[in-house]
């Protein structure tokens, strides 16, 4: 097992004809993804690499290709519609790749996804990959993962990449990793994936990555002293980062002296969260902390 | 993108949002004749920069005539205004805007932006306007009312009857007061507004509501729809480094330590930063090259950190995924050729082809320090400047 996405995942990609969208469509097939289908509307009829059917909507693409995920590589002012458009289509895993949504549009789909069994992942992510069910959805180098039993979930994409390369080298696999992405508004917080992983039998411990801005950190934390029950190490990007300053990433500000990596790293090691000094440590930190144990739950 | 204020009640102002009669000047001369169009007894003097805070740091004052603006303005323009938003050094003013004196009863704060937590826009008012809203939030936090808004529905006006009755407003005061906030969630809706801030909020003796001061920042990956918009840009107020680096798609902070990154990925980038921070360093910047990083911006994010005078040793931390190491080392290669480096770099590849990319940069004939990990990588750029 694994979180999110395994081997019944049907994968479709929205903007497949577009340079981000055919690059890396290439490279999930090649990992082994099972991509069923793309869509550009205007392309339907057409074909992908000479066996990837593209259709015209997500809607012709669902009925006709079975698929029941979406990764999107739309342009940024056409993403939000194209999330919007999966979820009508019934698709139930949304995961949105797009850099630079505004954030009104975002709200927006946000707000149509409300009350639908739908599940957004993104924007502004790397995308999710299991490497035991070779299922590779998003931009992340496949070669460095492993399978395994290590859940890892991040806000930002390199630093994602740095913690499954330092784990794999050090033989720990994963089971899922998880990108939720840099931006202000998105789809799946640190506590959603963080459940997910609690009940995923298949998950033994957890790497938590954060960075600075907004709150989804601390609530992660609350959820964690609260209900967690696996050893789980963390980090926060940004320690050095000074105040107002909008660090690449639209959600990763410090504003009114909140959103802070001081009072994130503070909130993570109350719950019991080891935490890493230095992103060098990510992949040792894990290891410690799974020697320890469990943090104890106060119940 | 920051706006003046200006700026922000022009806008206000198409959008029906009441602000005070106010005239802009780039010159005493300018700001006598603008006190004298308003001829108000008393007319306020408002230095125009991208920071908050200007009144504690002097740069807004009374005048109790046109002469008495003129000579404000004098001391105000060119000179370094520091306010707690500014940082130590200051910020150049070079315009002033002149605004005609009110009869003030109460001063309150509203302000209009996005709760990440809750994914909507929401509406923040409190009684007590003029000071540092931060510190009523961080000491008072049942001081602030606040109103979600329904992306479905918009602000509706019972919300700001709400808002209205929860600051003590009375009479007819209330329905200008709901006016004013439906009049404001248009504007931030339509121009794609992050931040709309109003501090103070005035209700005037006769009852009237007023911006007295608007502080409107907006969302840049919205500005492809809002050309307009574009015109209140004033690169003056940019770090001009910065604003280089927008030219070339490149993500850049400067900062005033003197080691200068260059990384891919925020995270990343930022991550960097803390570890030469750990190890006893200061970094001269932050620097995202993205994903798609080519020659040409490896090139251009090199000359970038060396325009810092400070500068005195290079980071390149580069974690190649889908970009491939080999052709990431190319890219620094020529790139420090071209800019003839003089400085030590410190190089960290990691990811596809990494020893491919290290053979290149050993056999590039430039002095280049290979590094293993972030951490060591730090240590030698450290070490490097001692």
């Amino acid at each position: 097992m694994s979180i999110l996405v395994n081997e019944n995942t049907k994968v479709l990609v929205q903007g497949i004809t577009g340079s981000a969208g055919s690059f890396h469509a290439k490279q999930m097939l090649e990992y082994g993804t099972k991509l069923v289908g793309g869509v550009t509307p205007g392309k339907g009829g057409t074909d992908f690499e000479g066996k990837v059917p593209v259709f015209n909507s997500v809607a012709d693409a669902v009925k006709q290709s079975g698929a029941n995920t979406s990764v999107i590589f739309v342009p940024p002012p056409f993403a939000a519609d194209s999330i919007m458009e999966a979820a009508d289509a019934g698709i139930s895993l949304i995961i949105t790749i797009t850099e630079g949504i505004p954030v009104n549009d975002m709200i927006r789909a946000k707000r149509y996804l409300q009350g639908k069994s739908v599940r957004l992942i993104g924007p502004n992510c790397p995308g999710v990959i299991t490497p035991g069910a070779k299922c590779k959805i998003g931009i992340m180098p496949g070669h460095i993962h492993k399978p395994g039993r290590i859940g890892v979930v991040s806000r930002s994409g390199t630093l994602t990449y740095e913690a499954v390369h330092q784990l794999t080298q050090l033989g720990l696999g994963q089971s899922t990793a998880v990108g939720i992405g840099g931006d202000p508004v998105n789809g799946t917080d640190f506590v959603d994936v963080l459940k997910l992983f609690n009940a995923d039998p298949e998950t033994d411990a957890v790497i938590m990555i954060g960075e600075i801005g907004g709150s989804a950190e601390e609530a992660g934390a609350e959820y964690v002293a609260r209900e967690f029950t696996k050893p789980i190490a963390g980090f926060i990007a940004g320690q050095s980062a000074p105040p107002g300053k909008r660090m690449g990433h639209a959600g990763a500000i410090i504003s009114g002296g909140k959103g802070t990596a001081g009072e994130k790293i503070k909130a993570m090691e109350a719950a019991g969260i080891l935490m890493a000094a230095s992103p060098a440590e990510l992949g040792t930190t894990l290891q410690e902390v799974v020697k320890r144990g469990a943090p104890k739950k106060n119940r | 993108m920051k706006i003046h204020e200006y700026q922000g009640k022009e806008l206000f102002r198409k959008y029906g949002v009441p602000t005070p009669r106010g005239i802009l000047a780039l010159s005493p001369n300018e700001a006598e004749a603008a006190a004298k169009t308003l001829a108000t007894p008393v007319v306020v003097v408002k230095s125009q920069i991208h920071a908050g805070g200007r009144g504690k740091g002097g740069g807004v004052k009374l005048a109790k005539s046109p002469a008495e603006a003129k000579e404000l303005a004098s001391q105000m323009l060119g000179m370094k205004l520091k306010t707690i938003q500014t940082g130590p050094e200051g910020q150049t003013v070079h315009k002033v805007y002149i605004e005609e004196g009110l009869a003030i009863g109460q001063e309150l704060y509203l302000g209009v932006t996005l709760d990440r937590a809750s994914s909507r826009i929401t509406f923040m008012a409190s009684r007590e306007g003029g000071v540092e809203i931060e510190e009523v939030a961080e000491h008072h936090p049942e001081k602030i009312l606040r109103e979600s808004v329904d992306p479905a529905v918009g602000f509706l006006d019972f919300q700001g009857r709400k808002l209205a009755f929860g600051l003590g407003l009375t009479g007819p005061t209330v329905n200008k007061f709901v006016q004013f906030c439906s009049a404001l969630y248009r504007m931030f809706m339509e121009t794609d507004a992050a931040l709309v801030e109003v501090n103070p909020l005035v209700i005037l003796k006769d009852g009237g509501v007023v911006a007295l001061d608007a502080k409107v920042t907006f969302d840049e990956n919205a500005l492809y729809r809002h050309k307009d918009l574009l015109e209140y840009r004033d690169v003056a107020e940019e770090e001009p480094r910065e604003t280089q680096a927008k030219e070339f798609d490149l993500a850049y902070i400067a900062l005033d330590g003197n080691i200068g990154c260059m990384v891919n990925g925020a995270g990343l980038a930022m991550a960097t930063m803390d570890t030469i921070k750990l190890v006893g360093g200061a970094p001269a910047n932050f620097l995202d090259v993205g994903g798609g990083a080519n020659k040409e911006k490896v090139t251009a994010a090199f000359k970038l950190i060396l325009a810092d005078p400070q500068v005195k040793a290079v980071l390149v931390n580069i974690f190649g995924g889908i970009m491939k190491c080999d052709v990431i080392a190319e890219g620094i290669i020529a790139a420090a050729k071209e800019v003839q480096l003089k400085i030590p770099l410190v190089v960290r590849l990691e990811g596809t082809n990494v020893e491919k990319g290290k053979d290149l940069l050993r056999n590039s004939g430039l002095a280049i320090t290979p590094a293993d990990n972030l951490r060591q990588a730090a240590e030698k750029a450290v070490a490097a400047i001692q």
